[in-house]
This record gives C-alpha cells, structure tokens and sequence, in this order.
C-alpha cells in the first residue's frame, strides 16, 4: 500500500535562522507587512460604504475590539486572565461622565482623563490581587464590576439606577467611527511592537511562562503585573469613556457582564498568540451577535456555544490559522 | 582568611508537613570563597538554595549578606542585593532565542545600576555576557530558540542569567550534572576565573570529585542537618561523612 504523508513548507521569506528574515526584495517586504495593510485599510473603508445602521454596528465593534485587545494583551503576554473587563468599562465611563456633568469639561479632555486616572484607579484596586494566580485572579477581577453596581444602586450615587443623562455627545457620526477605528489600530500596533521587540514586553512574557526566572533576575513580578494591568485598564476606560459621550449617557449597564466576556470570547475565536487575534475576533463577533439581537439575552447562548466550539474543535483560533496557511504551503508526498 | 565575612547562615530550618528538609543549619561564608555543598539526593540542598535566595519561605533563623538581615526579604530582592541563583531545574524561555533570554535580568534595576548609565542596547550586552562564558564556540548559538538547545548550554545559560545582574555571590545547584567530563573540564576554569574576579560562589553537587578540586570550603548535608564542614581532605576523612555516603540508610552511589 501506498502511504501519503502531508508536507509543510514555508513559502515566501527565506529564514536565516530561528529568528532572523532575511528579506530582499520589496516583495518579501509587502509578504511579510501586506496582511497588516490590508486590515487596516479595509477598516479604514468600512466606515465608507457601509449603511448607516451598520456604521453603528462598527462603532460599537470597534469599542469590542479594543477591549478584546486589551484583555489578549493581558491574558496572553502576561498571564492575568482579568474576567472584570467590565470594571474598566464602568470607571471610565463614570469619571468622564461626572466630570461632564459636573465640571462641565467637554469629552475632549474628560476622554483622555478618564483613560488615564481611570486606569489609575482601577490598577489600585487590583492590585491587592496580583500575587493571585491563575483562576484566583480570574474569581477576584470578576467580582469587582458586579459588587461596585450593588454599591450604586444600594448608595444612589451618580444618579444611583438611572444613570447621568444630558451628557455632551460627540460631534458626528464619522468622528464617532474614525475615532475608535484609529484608537483600536494605534492600541494594536503599539501593543504588538511591546510585547514582540520591546524590552519590558519580554519581561511581561516572562512574568507570564517564567515567573521564577523573572524573580531570581532582580525584577518585582508584581510591579510589571501593576504596569500590565494600567495599560489594559487605560484602554478598557477609554471604551467606557467613549460610550459615555457615544450615547450622552452613563448608567450602571457599563458594568454590564457583556463587556466582560464577548473579550474572551473574542480572543478564544480570534486567537491566542497574537495582538490582532482578538481584534478580529471582535470585529466577526459583534455583527454576527448584531444580526441575532432579536433573540434576546439568547445571543449569549450564542456566544457560549461558539465559544466552547473554538475551545474543543479549534483551539488554535482564526487568525492562527490564516498565519499558518500564510505563511506556510502544505502539499501530500508519497513515503 | 581576612576577607570579610560576606554570607552568615544562622540556625535556619524548613520543614515541609513532617519532613524536616532543613534542621537549625549555620554556616559563614567569605567573600571570594567557594563553598562546595554535598548531600544525597533529598538532603535538602535545592531546599537550602531556595531559603538563601528567598524563594521560599523559613520557618527559624536568619540570613545575613553583606551586614543585611535579608531573612524576610523577597527574592527579587534579594537578588537585586547582588545574591543571584542557578536552578537546578532549568528555566530558560524555550521560545525565545538564546540572547533575548537575557534581556529580562539586563532590564533589571540592578543591572541599570551595575552598568552606571552605560548599558547601551541589551542585545549586545547579552551576547558579549554569553561569549564570556564559552557560547563563542559557534557563533549561531546565541540566535537559535532557546528551547532547542543541549544540556550544557543550558546550565551555562543559568550562569549567564545570574552573571547579567553582576551579583557579588552565586548559589549554583547541580551546574555540573548530566554534562559530560569534557564540559565539566572547560567548566572548572570559568568558575575560576569568576572567583579571582571576585565573585563568592556556594556550589551545590554530585560531582565530588570535581567540586573538591575547586571548594576552598565544604559543607555536609544529611536529612537537612548539617552533619560536617571544612576543607577537602577532612571531609574526605570524615566518619559521618562516610556513613551517610556508604552506610545503610542512604541509597546513594559514590561517582
Ligand atoms: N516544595 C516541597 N514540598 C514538599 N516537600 C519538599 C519540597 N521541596 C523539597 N521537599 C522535600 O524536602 C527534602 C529535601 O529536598 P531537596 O530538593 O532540598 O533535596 P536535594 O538535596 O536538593 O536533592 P537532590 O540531590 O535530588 O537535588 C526532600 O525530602 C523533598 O522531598
Ligand atoms: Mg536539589
């Protein structure tokens, strides 16, 4: 009998070693940074051509994916598996939705501030949890988002159960889309240079797959765990902040467990060993549960199931699929 | 004898549920020496290097380096003291390549501080530090995954993880074991030249042959007690030393 054997070969870049290209020619360049073009000029487009009721859709997608981006980054490259996304969400859309109310600052600057003293905040907070590992961090993060909406209905603060109203909305719809898409790729890129060539990502992954190797080379695990956890929270309260002035509104559903899971659900779909995985996780997953939006709460069940399918049949997500394909050509030889 | 004293052990003891791993052990060390440690195998050697460097936790005693009670400090912090480690089970990040495994410790404040403000780019900082300790052979080495590399560059790359925070004492566990007689040939004058450098070393063995060549001082190991402690040839002599090797509770076979 015959045997067949499938084969796996790298086509385009010639690998001088383990970690070096060696690129030539402008073709190997555009091989190597082509899908990248291509991702964030069809996001670029998108906004373009779409209908308005999906523009919308972008709009809140690109607010998904950031998050997603953010939880990847801190699940993946550091090893927290931060189930409170939500938390993020909520604080920053409560400071720059009090500071509009109360001071008056328009989302010009209340956006940026809440990114920043939001992730602050939220960074203190967690970190009583950082020494947890695994699962334990996982519990804790997860209880903070439903505990702080118990305080504010129980306390009435910020309008206890019906939220802020009447806040400063942004100016139009481009700016809406435009401004999210562009945040979403600058958080992408920035992210995948740090964790890739950047010397204290490499510390992140060591905190990460190395953590005895990280503590006997003089460096303190839970300070870099503290710097992670401000970079994912400043982008989490970025969304919050931005929903906040999206819909002139801010209201205790910014702690809401959507905001928790469809990032991990997205990066499970996604992917795990990259930035962007997520991002695109993101970007299928809110349209499709988009299109679904007449079911109900069903849509979580939606999610639950994509989700368990990725994990059991297809653990390697979609964008670690499409690199393999990519970057590699498979063909049956006889042995 | 008139260097400073620069490591104090003092009556430190760890047990783990009822296994006494460590019982009331006390030892000083001075700088520039080398201790050798040797034990059967559970005498508690890998547990007496993690007490030292703080990765676990004492139930009694004390530690002093350098005039520091560094007894309740973490690790990292103990580290950033200039008391750096090996493990005896390996920890290099296999994906990354060789040198890149060494940019974590050259990140370090510590090493910030060592280099005064001229570190320059870490990368090269790495190779020149693997250089030093015999990665020149074949000049590829520094570039392949970590992950793919043999035994002996891997205990080498321990030492270089330790050597990038340019610390004033190393505790090595088993850096000798499972090399090949010519590694641990080419070995033995790196340790050296570390010592006439400057560098206090307490390293953990099997190898006793080897280790006693290099040990200006050796300490005894048996059920976590310290059962002798001297210099080579009356450790050799030693009775109990013999009983615990040969006699009847210990398994052990003498290389
Ligand atoms: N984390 C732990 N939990 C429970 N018991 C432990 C732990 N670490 C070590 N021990 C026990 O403590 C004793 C001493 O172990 P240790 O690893 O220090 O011995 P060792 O001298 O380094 O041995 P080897 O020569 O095999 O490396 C052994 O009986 C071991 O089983
Ligand atoms: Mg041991």
């Amino acid at each position: 009998m015959q045997e067949r054997r499938r084969e796996r070969l790298d086509r385009g870049v010639k690998v001088r070693s383990d970690t070096i290209y060696a690129v030539s020619s402008a073709k190997e360049i555009l091989f190597l940074v082509g899908p990248g073009l291509a991702l964030v000029t069809v996001l670029l487009i998108l906004p373009l051509i779409l209908p308005p009721y999906w523009q919308k859709v972008l709009t809140i997608a690109g607010v998904y994916a950031l998050l997603a981006v953010s939880f990847g980054f801190l699940a993946n490259f550091v090893g927290l598996v931060n189930l409170g996304g939500a938390m993020f969400v909520g604080v920053g859309g409560y400071i720059s939705g009090v500071l509009n109310s109360t001071l008056g600052l328009p989302p010009l600057l209340t956006i940026p501030i809440a990114s920043v003293t939001g992730a602050l905040l939220c960074t203190l907070l967690l970190l009583p949890c950082l020494p947890l590992r695994g699962v334990y961090f996982a519990v804790v993060s997860f209880i903070y988002p439903l505990a702080t909406v118990m305080i504010i209905s129980a306390t009435g603060v910020w309008g206890g159960t019906d939220g802020i109203a009447g806040l400063n909305v942004l100016p139009n719809v481009w700016v809406n889309q435009y401004v999210i898409i562009l945040v979403v790729l600058a958080c992408m890129f920035a992210l995948t240079r740090l964790v890739n060539h950047a010397d204290i990502g490499l510390v992140f992954r060591g905190v990460k797959d190395n953590e005895l190797a990280i503590r006997a080379s003089a460096l303190n695990v839970t300070w870099y765990k503290a710097q992670a956890v401000f970079i994912s929270a400043a982008m989490g309260c970025f969304g919050g902040a931005y929903l906040t002035h999206l819909y002139g509104w801010v209201g205790m559903s910014l702690f809401a467990m959507d905001f928790s899971i469809l990032p991990l659900a997205a990066t499970v779909v996604g992917g795990t060993s990259t930035i962007y995985g997520p991002l695109v996780g993101a970007f299928l997953l809110v349209p499709i549960s988009e299109s679904l939006r007449s079911f109900g709460t069903l849509r979580i069940v939606f999610y639950s199931v994509v989700m368990v399918f990725c994990v059991v049949f297809w653990t390697e997500g979609i964008m670690n699929y499409l690199r393999r394909r990519y970057e590699q050509f498979e063909r049956w030889v006889r042995v | 004898m008139s260097a400073k004293l620069i490591l104090e052990v003092r009556h430190v003891s760890k047990s783990f549920g009822g296994i006494k791993a460590i019982n009331d052990v006390s030892f000083n060390l001075r700088q520039g020496q080398i201790l050798g440690v040797i034990g059967p195998n559970g005498s508690g050697k890998t547990t007496l290097n993690n007490l030292i460097t703080g990765f676990i936790k004492k139930d009694a005693g004390q530690i002093i380096f350098k005039g520091l009670d560094i007894s309740k400090w973490p690790a990292y912090k103990i580290a950033d003291a200039g008391l750096a480690r090996t493990f005896q089970i390996m920890r290099p990040y296999p994906t990354l390549p060789v040198y890149k495994n060494l940019v974590p410790p050259l990140y370090s404040p510590r090493a910030r501080r060592t280099a005064r403000g001229k570190l320059g780019d870490r990368g090269a900082v790495a190779i020149d530090i693997l250089e030093e300790v015999g990665f020149e052979r074949d000049a590829r080495v520094p570039y392949k995954l970590a992950g793919t590399l043999p035994l002996g560059y891997l205990k080498r790359l321990e030492l270089c993880r330790c050597l990038a925070l340019r610390p004033e004492l190393i505790v090595c566990d088993e850096i000798f074991s499972g090399l090949s007689m010519s590694e641990i040939a080419s070995m033995i004058p790196l340790m050296e030249r570390l010592q006439d450098e400057g560098i206090t070393l307490i390293m953990v063995e099997h190898r006793i042959k080897e280790l006693f060549k290099l040990a200006n001082k050796v300490l005894v190991l048996n059920f976590g007690e310290k059962i002798a402690e001297g210099d080579s040839s009356d450790i050799f002599n030693d009775e109990k030393v013999k009983r615990a090797y040969f006699g009847g509770e210990t398994t052990y076979v003498f290389k």
